[in-house]
């Protein structure tokens, strides 16, 4: 044990069982709580999603109906992206940005506590709907009116369960925010800062821009089913388009709150593993940056069937299409750090590669997304649906869990199974195409998404992206036994842990103690 | 899920895997691209998606064609030593302006097809379009007449949830209609859509496009269909339960052909002003039907029931299923119901104006007063409500 830890081992007297769990105020425990929940709800909205895949396994209606399917894809969606993704980056920044800034913690400690905490009672309001008489939500994650308002008893839970969760989301990105302005160590400017902290940096002033206009197009819809207003109901004066616009200025920079943090791991995985440093520091900074401002004003490609003026549709589809370039300079920087590099593939490295091969498909379809006359036979088809699970699955996802093999052994102390982490990474890495790459064909072929049941033309891919379904979904809890397993013991890691990594977070003690850097390291 | 939809759930993944290798035999299409379609600018969008993709591939090739090269060969394993350059001023700049070359390259046409798309001038024809959950209502405004559209009955019937019938024994299964569309070719057709209760998006693959349906406001949609044919597609929005199962199927149909349906469709209109047989009612679906003000044929009870069941079982046996079960609580049992056990007034309230901000349309609208008169009066009689009543086309109209 370090002596940093044994010194400051006697003011430590924090409660044990639940209630440490309840009343913590240390990032590393905060951060655990944030990890465990959002993989139990990756879990949970998984089986949702092999609800629908087996419903769709073929033709006709087998297992669910119709309005049960509906609650399947839009409990699946909201669970998803503000269950699993976006509290697994909360996680991990509150786990590794202040050992990556030498700060002793987070800045707002008890607002850390509060903000976590928040969560399990959102998804609890959430998920209990499921129960009602008259079932869960199920006019899509996008609620788009008049359809939302058709709701039953699960209207007031979803708008109040949405509030609390844009609620978390705020408090944790002041906190994050606060710290990496306030607690950097001594030397270390704003342009030393490891990528993953930036990406978060940046992410969480977008967090902060956007929940409160979600939050307040929520409660416009609240008002417009109890309380007689009428902003998005055409027969009082509103508009339902009007809320399309309101959702996707809160819908596109969330698409990119769920990727930018895993920009910022890969960029910290692949120096690593190549033992070479990032190449063109600088320029994934501004393009992050670059990227996060393009977000604000190309929301309405979502929307390009909507009827927009000609002028409208124009702007957003070049702005939307600028978007290519920073995100193609962080493609070709990652490429370029790989270059005669040194490489060593441990299962993080695999993840990171996977991320950068299938992103880049995934922003290969959302360029051709781009273009408003293809756009408008694209929408709302199952080559949509395969876009942003490319994305948001070997992108997002993959970024996570190459973030989780990679700082595991700096948690728990111990080496994870490399046998079994590389095992579960060629299983989910041949099965998430297996499961989503068909979908651009029935997609391009004219399936629409969001349908329970489909023309018999379209079943051969059904079937193919049933089954790779179900593998990627069996091959997660192999993910969960590896990290139980990990946590319980097996091979004493050290305190670098890899031996190519960089950074203040390598320098302490595996696994990190309770306190750390209560004196701040210098950066020369 | 009960035990035995797991079963199910387990017996259709054991089938899996010889299913995948016969399934191709069985009803192969294997379509992995974008329709051509049949208009100029379904042909154009066809192209520009063609362009966008190869572009896509052959930055694919070269961007993963390097990675792969670093991969297999800058390995620790093979003695690679790390080189120390971190950055280059030139190299960044060439990756940021080539891409801006290519996506100039790509809007130039991208906007010019955009700019043709959404001129909407110099129509042949205009058609209004009213999306209904779930079904749509085509209105000839120049002729004067106008349908409903809804998915075929022996579709609606395979669809239901353990129907027993094999979908691949239906040809199209969930892309007929009862009543399609009907069009000249060569005619540059204008659609104004709208919608009743909830967004919807019009959309066939061949025309090159879709566009919302939203209640309250119009949208505009064109296209120039160059080949006679059967062209299908599906409402595209989400839209609530039966988003699925609401196709779109348009008949394209030679100058002479489409006259003579036209004159078939006007002159149905005025036989049924003048005179409605019992014949006629059971031959034109309710659902054809417009403003039918003189009743000819005896209003009683027998004629009631018998045109009520069929009407019923049309429009609302979707929700309230045939049996007047209901899937309740979200789509009440009509049987034994208080609505339609009770007070009549009440009851015919309902059925014509709807309960905002539920499921429950407002069917005033989309059915004339004898429809919705019988509709109310099997309601009221059938499923063992036996109260009797004999609702007439008159209480209708006073509840409009």
């Amino acid at each position: 044990m370090s002596t940093a830890a044994a010194t400051h081992e006697h003011h430590d007297h924090h409660p044990t069982g639940i209630m440490r769990w309840l009343t913590t105020t240390n990032h590393k425990d905060i951060g655990t709580l944030y990890l465990v929940f959002s993989l139990t709800m990756f879990l949970v909205g998984g089986s949702m999603a092999l609800v629908i895949r087996a419903e769709l396994f073929q033709p006709g209606l087998q297992l669910v109906d119709p309005g049960f399917f509906n609650q399947m894809t839009t409990m699946h969606a909201l669970i998803m992206v503000f269950g699993a993704i976006m509290p697994a980056f909360v996680g991990l920044a509150n786990w590794m940005v202040p050992l990556m800034i030498g700060a002793p913690d987070m800045a707002l400690p008890r607002l850390n506590n509060w903000s976590f905490w928040i969560l399990p009672m959102a998804f609890s309001l959430l998920g209990m709907t499921l129960l009602f008489p008259s079932g869960a939500p199920a006019a899509g994650w996008t609620m788009y009116p008049p359809l939302v308002l058709q709701t039953g008893d699960a209207f007031p839970f979803l708008i109040f369960a949405v509030h609390l969760m844009g609620i978390s989301s705020v408090l944790g990105a002041i906190n994050i925010i606060v710290t990496i302005m306030n607690m950097r160590a001594p030397g270390m400017g704003l342009l030393k800062m490891p990528l993953f902290v930036w990406t978060w940096l940046i992410t969480a002033y977008l967090l902060i821009l956007v929940m409160p206009v979600l939050a307040g197009a929520v409660t416009m819809l609240l008002t417009d089913k109890y309380f007689g207003t009428s902003f998005f109901q055409a027969a009082g004066g509103g508009d339902p388009v009007m809320f399309q616009h309101i959702f996707w200025f809160f819908g596109h920079p969330e698409v990119y709150i769920m990727i930018l943090p895993a920009f910022g791991v890969v960029s910290q995985v692949i120096p690593t593993f190549a033992r070479k440093p990032l190449f063109g520091y600088d320029s994934m900074v501004y393009a992050t940056a670059s990227i996060a401002f393009l977000s604000f004003i190309v929301w309405a490609h979502h929307m390009f069937t909507v009827g927009m003026p000609l002028a409208g549709q124009l702007f957003f589809m070049f702005s939307t299409m600028l978007i290519a370039v920073p995100t193609g300079v962080k493609v070709f920087n990652w490429v370029a750090t790989m270059w005669k590099g040194s490489m060593t593939f441990e299962t993080p490295m695999l993840f990171a590669l996977a991320f950068v091969f299938l992103f880049t498909i995934g922003g290969f379809s959302g360029l051709m997304l781009a273009i408003a006359p293809a756009d408008l036979q694209y929408h709302d088809t199952y080559f949509v649906v395969a876009h942003f699970h490319y994305v948001l699955v070997p992108g997002a996802a993959f970024g996570i869990m190459a973030a989780v093999y990679y700082w595991l052994p700096k948690w728990t102390g111990h080496m994870y199974n490399e046998k079994l982490g590389k095992l579960h990474f060629w299983l989910s890495a041949i099965s998430v195409n297996v499961t989503f790459f068909p979908q651009h064909f029935v997609g391009l072929a004219g399936m629409p998404r969001r349908i329970p049941d489909y023309s018999t033309q379209f079943a051969d891919f059904n079937m193919i992206s049933s089954v790779g379904a179900f593998v990627f979904g069996f091959s997660q809890l192999l993910f969960v036994y590896v990290i139980w397993s990990c946590a319980r013991g097996g091979q004493k890691a050290t305190d670098q842990v890899w031996e190519g990594a960089e950074g203040l977070e390598w320098t302490v003690p595996s696994p990190a103690p309770h306190h750390t850097f209560d004196t701040p390291p210098v950066i020369r | 899920m009960s035990n035995n939809r797991i079963r199910k759930l387990v017996a259709a993944l054991a089938a899996a895997l010889p299913a995948l290798v016969f399934a191709p035999l069985a009803k192969a299409d294997w379509a992995v691209n974008m329709p051509k379609g049949v208009t100029a600018i379904s042909q154009e969008v066809y192209g520009l998606h063609m362009l966008i993709f190869i572009v896509c591939c052959i930055i694919a090739v070269v961007v993963f064609g390097a990675m792969i090269y670093s991969l297999l060969r800058h390995r620790k394993s093979l003695g690679a030593e790390p080189a120390k350059f971190s950055h280059s001023t030139k190299a960044e700049i060439v990756w940021t302006i080539i891409p801006i070359l290519i996506l100039v390259g790509m809007a130039v046409p991208a906007a010019d097809t955009l700019i043709r798309m959404e001129d909407t001038r110099g129509s042949d024809m205009s058609i209004k379009v009213t999306a209904y959950q779930w079904k749509w209502r085509y209105d000839y405004i120049d002729e004067g007449f106008g349908f409903f559209s809804s998915l075929a009955p022996e579709h609606n019937r395979a669809r239901q949830l353990d129907s027993g019938i094999d979908p691949a024994t239906i040809p199209n299964y969930l892309l007929e209609v009862d009543h399609p569309l009907v069009v000249p070719v060569g005619a540059k057709v204008r659609l104004l859509l709208t919608a009743s209760d909830v967004i919807h998006a019009w959309w066939v693959p061949d025309f090159g496009g879709k566009k919302d349906a939203i209640p309250g406001f119009v949208n505009e949609f064109w296209f120039k269909p160059e080949t006679p044919g059967i062209y299908r597609g599906q409402c595209a929005e989400l839209c609530g339960r039966d988003h699925g199962f609401m196709p779109v199927v348009v008949h394209v149909l030679p100058e002479d052909e489409y006259q003579a349906w036209l004159g078939d469709q006007t002159a149905g209109l005025t036989f049924q002003d003048a005179a409605m047989t019992e014949e006629t009612v059971a031959m034109v679906p309710a659902t054809a039907t417009t403003a039918v003000e003189e009743v000819t044929v005896e209003w009683n009870m027998d004629y009631a029931m018998a045109t009520g069941e069929k009407l019923y079982n049309a429009n609302c046996g979707a929700c309230h299923q045939i049996n007047g079960a209901g899937m309740p609580p979200t789509f009440p049992a009509i049987a034994g119901s208080p609505v339609a056990t009770g007070d009549v007034a009440a009851h015919v309230d309902v059925a014509v104006n709807g309960r905002p901000g539920t499921a429950m349309a407002a069917f005033g609208p989309q059915l004339s007063d004898e429809d919705l008169a019988a509709i109310v009066t099997y309601q009221r009689n059938a499923f063992g409500n036996d109260t009797g009543d004999l609702v007439t086309p008159d209480q209708i109209a006073a509840a409009r």
